[in-house]
C-alpha cells in the first residue's frame, strides 16, 4: 500500500489557508492512485508530528506544499515527522534541485519518501502559465502580454528568490509571452513598480504563493496600486499607469497544482498508473479547485 | 451485500488456515474433516455437508466472522476502533473500560443500535436489515442525541466533516479540532466502517491512532520540556517558560472545558502538572501547535519583571475586574444580557468603569511605585 501526505503550513487564524491543500488532496483522492491521502500541517491537524501514525500504508510519499527549499522543508518538516538520519545535504540541492530522499520514520515502521517542495518542480512552470490562462480567460494568452512572477525576496529565505527566477527563466525560454520578469516584495526589482518593468500594455501578475492570504490579498494588490484599500477589492484587469494589470492571486489555488503533487511522488517512485493524465484532464483550464478567482476576495 | 452461501464457502476456505473470532473456531484437520467450536459446543470430524449444516445453524457467528473478515486490517487502529464501537471483545488491548459483548448479546444490541461517544461525536452502530451481518454507522453530534434524523442536515461524504468542523456554531474559526465547540445539527445517516473511521479522523485527526497506541500500552508521550526544547526559530524561546507557568498554561488550554483530548503529557517524566488532564477517551501525547504558539506569547510576557502599582478602586470595582476576567475566560460575554447591570461583565458596566478609571491615554490610571 502507498500513501500520499501533503505537508502544508496551515493557520491558527485564517481558515482559508488550508483550502488549497484540501482541494489538491481531494483531486489526488479522486484518481485513486494512492490507498491513502492525508493532509498534514504545522498549524492545523493532523500535525506533521502525528500524521504518519494515522496511515496503514508502509510506503509513504511526503510532498511539502511549500514554494521553496528552506527552514520548513529542511528543518521543521523532517524533524516533526521524525525522519531518522535526515540531513539537508541528502537532497544535494543548490536551492531548487531537491527531488526526494528515502528514510525511515522514527515513530512507525514505515518507509518515507521525503520529496522536494512543489514550488521548485518543473511542472510548477506549467501551473504558473495555466494560472495566467485562467485569470485572462484565454487559453492562448501570451502574445502582446507580459508576465510577472512574484515572490518574497531573499529577506526571509534566499532560495525563495531562486525559485521565482527559475520559473521566470523557464517561461521566458518558451517564447510565449512578450516579456517575463521575476519581481519581489522585499527587494529589487520590486512588485510595487510593476509597470516600470513592462512595455506590454497587458501584464499578468502571478504570485508564487501556495495559498491566498495577507500577502497576496492585501499587500501586493495595494502595493501595485490595484486598489487603495484591499477591503474594497479590485477589478481584473485594473488599469495602472497605462497598463492593464491582470492580477491572478496565489498560484497555489490553481487546480493543476495537484499534478505537481503527483509528479513529485512519481519522481520518488510512486506507482501512479494513469493518474497524471486524469488529473491534467480534471484540472485543465480550471481553477475551481480552491477559489472562485478571478473575483477578488476582500481580505481574509 | 453478502450471499450466505458464499459466506460459508469463504469461511470454509479460510478454515484451512484456521478461523478464530469472537467464540467461533473452525479448523480443517489433516484428514480433511473440520473441527467446529462455539461457546456452547465442540464437534470434531465433521465432513463437508455436516460442517455446512452445523454452520447454517449458527448464522450470527458466521456473519459476524464475514463482517470482520471484510473489515480486515488485523492489528490496525481502524479495526480496533470499529470493534470498540460495537463493544466487541478487544483482541489486543490492555484496558477495558466496560464489559465487552459476546456475539449473541451484541447482535441483539445492534438491532437497537449500539451507541458510543467520541468527544462530541455520537456513533450508533447497527445491523443492516437482511444484510448478513453487515454493519452501518450513524454519526451525529452528542447534543442531537434526541433529535429526529429528518430534522438534521444530511451528510454523505466523510470529507464533509472537514467543513463541519471548521467553524463553530457562531461561525468562528476553530483552530483546535478537539475544542468542545463542534457545531451540531447534522447527521451522517449511513456510513460504512471505513467511512466512519474517515469521518471521525476528519473531525478529530489522529485521535484513533493515539487511542489505539494507548490501549496497546505504546503511547509515546512527549512531555513539555522535550517538546519545548525541540523547537527552533521563533518558538525557540518556549523552554524558558517558568515551571509554574506551564501549570497555568495547561489550566488555560488543556482542561476538558477547552479541549477534549485527555492531556497525558506532564512537565517532564516524574514531574506532573497541577491541573486535571481530563476524562475523554482519546489522549493528547504532546503539546499541540496551538499551545506551542501560545507558550511563545507567555514566555515573552513572563520575561517581564513584576512591579507594584498604585491605583484607586472601590471594593466593588476591584471585584468587577475579577468578574470581567472570569467572563472572558469562560467565554460568557455573549450570554450577558444587555440590561443585566448586576453582572460586572455587562457591557454598560464595563463602559462605565472605563469612563471613570481610564486616563487620557486609554489605560488604567496607575502610578508605578519605585
Ligand atoms: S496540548 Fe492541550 S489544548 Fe492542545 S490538544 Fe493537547 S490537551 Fe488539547
Amino acid at each position: 500500500m502507498q500513501a500520499l501526505v501533503v505537508a502544508a503550513h496551515g493557520s491558527h487564524l485564517n481558515p482559508d489557508a488550508s483550502d488549497p491543500t484540501y482541494a489538491h488532496a481531494d483531486t489526488v483522492r479522486e484518481t485513486g492512485a494512492f490507498d491513502e491521502v492525508r493532509e498534514a500541517f504545522w498549524k492545523e491537524e493532523p500535525h506533521f508530528r502525528e500524521v504518519i501514525r494515522t496511515l496503514e500504508s508502509d510506503e509513504v510519499f511526503v510532498v511539502p506544499l511549500f514554494i521553496s527549499e528552506g527552514y520548513f522543508t529542511e528543518q521543521v518538516i523532517p524533524r516533526e515527522l521524525r525522519l531518522e538520519d535526515w540531513d539537508p545535504e541528502k537532497w544535494d540541492s543548490e536551492g531548487t534541485d531537491a527531488s526526494q530522499v528515502t528514510l525511515e520514520a522514527g515513530d512507525a515502521d514505515k518507509t518515507v519518501h521525503y520529496c522536494g517542495p512543489v514550488g521548485t518542480h518543473d511542472a510548477m512552470t506549467d501551473v504558473i502559465v495555466q494560472r495566467a490562462e485562467s485569470v485572462t480567460n484565454d487559453s492562448d494568452v501570451g502574445e502582446g502580454v507580459g508576465l510577472a512572477v512574484v515572490g518574497h525576496g531573499t529577506e526571509r529565505n534566499e532560495n525563495s528568490a531562486k525559485a521565482i527566477e527559475y520559473h521566470a527563466d523557464r517561461i521566458r525560454e518558451r517564447d510565449r509571452f512578450d516579456e517575463v520578469n521575476a519581481l519581489f516584495m522585499d527587494e529589487e526589482p520590486e512588485v510595487d513598480d510593476v509597470t516600470d518593468f513592462f512595455e506590454s500594455s497587458d501584464v499578468v501578475v502571478v504570485p508564487l504563493f501556495v495559498a491566498d492570504g495577507y500577502h497576496t490579498q492585501e499587500d501586493i494588490p495595494e502595493d501595485m496600486g490595484l486598489t487603495e484599500d484591499y477591503r474594497l477589492g479590485w477589478d481584473v484587469p485594473t488599469e495602472v499607469d497605462g497598463h492593464r494589470i491582470w492580477y491572478a492571486g496565489a498560484v497555489g489555488t490553481e487546480g493543476l497544482m495537484a499534478d505537481v503533487l503527483l509528479e513529485r511522488a512519481a519522481d520518488a517512485g510512486a506507482e501512479l498508473g494513469n493518474a497524471v493524465e486524469r488529473v491534467r484532464a480534471m484540472t485543465a483550464g480550471s481553477d475551481d479547485a480552491a477559489t472562485d478567482e478571478p473575483e477578488p476576495k476582500a481580505g481574509n | 451485500m453478502a450471499d450466505p452461501t458464499t459466506d460459508l464457502e469463504s469461511l470454509l476456505a479460510a478454515a484451512d488456515e484456521g478461523v478464530a473470532l469472537d467464540g467461533l473456531l473452525v479448523e480443517r484437520t489433516d484428514d480433511g474433516t473440520y473441527v467446529l467450536e462455539t461457546p456452547e459446543s465442540r464437534e470434531a470430524g465433521l465432513e463437508g455437508e455436516e460442517i455446512e449444516r452445523a454452520l447454517e445453524s449458527i448464522p450470527s457467528l458466521v456473519s459476524n466472522w464475514r463482517y470482520w473478515d471484510a473489515i480486515g486490517g488485523e492489528g490496525t487502529a481502524r479495526r480496533a476502533f470499529l470493534r470498540w464501537c460495537e463493544r466487541a471483545p478487544p483482541t489486543e488491548d490492555r484496558t477495558l473500560e466496560d464489559e465487552p459483548l459476546e456475539v449473541p448479546e451484541r447482535y441483539d444490541a445492534l438491532e437497537d443500535g449500539i451507541v458510543r461517544e467520541w468527544g462530541q461525536l455520537r456513533i450508533t452502530g447497527e445491523l443492516v436489515d437482511g444484510g448478513e451481518g453487515e454493519r452501518r454507522y450513524e454519526l451525529r453530534h452528542v447534543d442531537d442525541a434526541d433529535r429526529a434524523r429528518e430534522e438534521l442536515e444530511r451528510q454523505e461524504n466523510p470529507r464533509d466533516a472537514r467543513e463541519l468542523s471548521t467553524y463553530d456554531g457562531d461561525g468562528r474559526y476553530r483552530p483546535l479540532k478537539t475544542a468542545p465547540t463542534l457545531r451540531s445539527g447534522w447527521v451522517f445517516p449511513e456510513l460504512s466502517g471505513r467511512e466512519l473511521v474517515d469521518a471521525v479522523e476528519f473531525f478529530y485527526p489522529a485521535t484513533i491512532a493515539n487511542w489505539h497506541r494507548e490501549r496497546r500500552g505504546e503511547l509515546d508521550v512527549d512531555h513539555w520540556l522535550e517538546t519545548a526544547e525541540r523547537q527552533t526559530g521563533i518558538y525557540d524561546v518556549i523552554d524558558e517558560l517558568p515551571r509554574e507557568a506551564v501549570d497555568w498554561m495547561a489550566e488555560a488550554c488543556c482542561v476538558d472545558s477547552q479541549c477534549l483530548r485527555r492531556r497525558e503529557w506532564e512537565y517532564e517524566e516524574g514531574d506532573e502538572l497541577e491541573p486535571e488532564g481530563g476524562d475523554g477517551p482519546f489522549p493528547c501525547r504532546e503539546p499541540c501547535s496551538l499551545v506551542v504558539a501560545a507558550a511563545r506569547k507567555w514566555a515573552i510576557l513572563e520575561s517581564e519583571a513584576e512591579r507594584t502599582y498604585e491605583l484607586e478602586f472601590t471594593t466593588s470595582e476591584l471585584n468587577q475586574l475579577a468578574e470581567l476576567i472570569d467572563a472572558v475566560a469562560d467565554g460568557r460575554t455573549d450570554e450577558i444580557r444587555e440590561a443585566d447591570v448586576n453582572d460586572g461583565a455587562n457591557r454598560y458596566r464595563a463602559r462605565y468603569l472605563r469612563a471613570k478609571r481610564f486616563d487620557g491615554d486609554g489605560g488604567l490610571e496607575a502610578t508605578k511605585r519605585e
